[in-house]
């Protein structure tokens, strides 16, 4: 935390892009479950998350999903809800409540 | 330096001082009686005199937040309201100062509503008391002027980066012909300065976020420092008053004492009401009685420490609100300076008047210094008292 003799004047933010530093996945009750052999690698997750919450692993010729990054999950659902292989009964992503 | 001696309105006046700092920008919606001063700017425009980009909006929080965008792209930036308009502008106007934009404004002293009313009283600038802007009051067209000019100073400087508004009295200073001196533009340009902005919104090398979400983690930061910029202020108020005074001949301070100096009585007063005062305070002093007049010119941020040491030891101590806190102790002027005389034996007492522009009359500082003649000498008088109304 920055007291306040070291903030910007006026609240302003002058490093762009600081919300990956920013955690904020500390106020969901369920959170995404991976299931990584039901995934058909849609993308349709990493799109729809309204954070960016869905772990990509970008070093292959395609991007792949890998997980969930839990500093920015609001546990939300909606990655859940858009998850196409859900429709056969075989989601690659189950919301659990999280016990903390 | 050499002035020129003008007739001019308040409104022109204040117009003059505002086209002199080269304005980059000017976003306003017209209310009687700040009308006639974008008119005189508008026309300054028209004329070519003023490469200011007008931005005529639709309402007064389109004003502020006009303004405010334009200040945070990094541009020199006013506005010019009164009364129900500056009542519009209100979320905006706690938005300018909390991000620290240098915005001016003339605030023509007008009475909110309602009933609806044109004409002049506090209650408009009093109502944005704790808005976090600094806030200078006029005697007159003279002072609007110098005041105008300095507001951009005060407002810019690196350690103060708060919006500045003028206050002058509707109609009574607004619309009154009046004598003044005015630097040359060139000589009032110098003064103010080039405009340096400490970052732009159009600056895409150096990108920034301004006015993100601020919750309990940094919006206390941020008011701290807000806060902490209001207390730097008076010290720049005053030295940018030197600098002018040195420049004009005309010395400015956080008030402006009138035969205070063996002052028993004293009248605390805002605005056109001084002159009122000051005529009646001469016409007691020729009968050997010693009252003196303090007129607050920076109300905000308030120089308590100031007023508590200039009314140290006086006999009686009479505050004039022209503006009404309902439902609270007194009027906005008599709360602070009551306040601010903690502790001290000074029997300080307060008088609403000239609402909805109200006359104010002689006989009424008179009323007042008997008053005060009372009080000296031991007599009560109710805390807070009406001055010039029919009950
Ligand atoms: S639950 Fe919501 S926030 Fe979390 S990964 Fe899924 S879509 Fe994103
Ligand atoms: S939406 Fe489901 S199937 Fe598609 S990538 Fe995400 S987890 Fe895999």
């Amino acid at each position: 935390m920055i007291n306040t003799k070291d903030l910007h004047e006026g609240g302003i933010i002058r490093d762009p892009g600081n919300a990956t530093t920013y955690k904020t996945g500390d106020w969901r009750t369920f959170v995404p479950q991976f299931i990584e052999e039901n995934c058909i690698q849609c993308m349709f997750c990493w799109i729809y998350c309204p954070d960016t919450a869905i772990e990509l692993d970008t070093s292959g010729d395609k991007p792949k999903v890998t997980g969930i990054i839990m500093d920015h999950c609001k546990g939300c659902g909606i990655c859940a809800h858009e998850c196409p292989p859900a429709k056969k009964g075989k989601s690659a992503l189950v919301m659990v409540r999280e016990e903390k | 330096m050499e002035q020129k001696l003008v007739a001019l309105s308040g409104n022109e006046a204040v117009a003059y001082a505002f086209k002199q700092a080269r304005p980059h920008v000017a976003a306003a919606f017209p209310i009687t009686p700040q009308t006639e001063m974008m008119h005189k700017y508008a026309e300054f425009v028209a004329n070519g005199e003023s490469t200011t980009e007008m931005i005529l909006v639709e309402s007064e929080h389109s004003a502020m937040s006009a303004a405010v965008g334009s200040a945070a792209a990094g541009a020199r930036t006013f506005t010019a309201t009164s009364s129900a308009g500056f009542a519009l502008m209100w979320e905006i106007v706690y938005v300018a100062a909390s991000l620290r934009l240098p915005i001016c404004m003339a605030l023509v002293n007008r009475a909110l509503s309602g009933n609806i009313n044109i004409h002049c009283d506090h209650s408009d600038s009093m109502g944005g008391r704790d808005a976090g802007w600094i806030h200078l009051f006029s005697e007159n067209a003279q002072e609007a002027y110098d005041n105008g000019v300095m507001s951009w100073r005060i407002a810019e400087h690196g350690d103060v980066r708060l919006p500045t508004m003028v206050n002058y009295d509707g109609f009574i200073i607004s619309h009154t012909a009046d004598a003044l001196h005015m630097l040359p533009d060139e000589a009032a340009y110098d003064f103010i300065g080039k405009y340096q902005h400490k970052y732009s919104l159009l600056d895409v090398e150096n990108p920034v976020t301004v006015g993100p979400l601020d919750l309990t983690d940094y919006y206390f930061e941020h008011k701290t420092s807000q806060l902490a910029a209001c207390a730097r202020a008076p010290e720049i108020v005053q030295a940018v008053s030197d600098e002018y005074g040195e420049l004009t001949g005309r010395h400015y301070s956080f008030a402006e004492e009138y035969k205070l100096d063996d002052a028993e009585m004293v009248i605390v007063v805002l605005g056109s009401s001084a002159g009122t005062c000051k005529d009646v305070i001469d016409e007691y002093r020729e009968k050997g009685v010693k009252a003196g007049m303090l007129k607050i010119r920076m109300f905000r941020p308030f120089p308590n420490a100031y007023i508590a040491k200039i009314l140290a030891g006086r006999k009686a101590v009479a505050v004039l609100d022209r503006s009404a806190s309902f439902g609270g102790f007194g009027g906005p002027v008599f709360t602070e300076v009551r306040s601010a005389m903690y502790g001290q034996n000074v029997p300080v007492h307060d008088y609403i008047y000239g609402l909805g522009g109200r006359d104010f009359d002689l006989s009424q500082v008179a009323t007042v210094i008997d008053n005060l003649q009372n009080v000296a000498s031991g007599g009560e008088l109710e805390d807070v008292n009406l001055l010039g109304v029919r009950l």
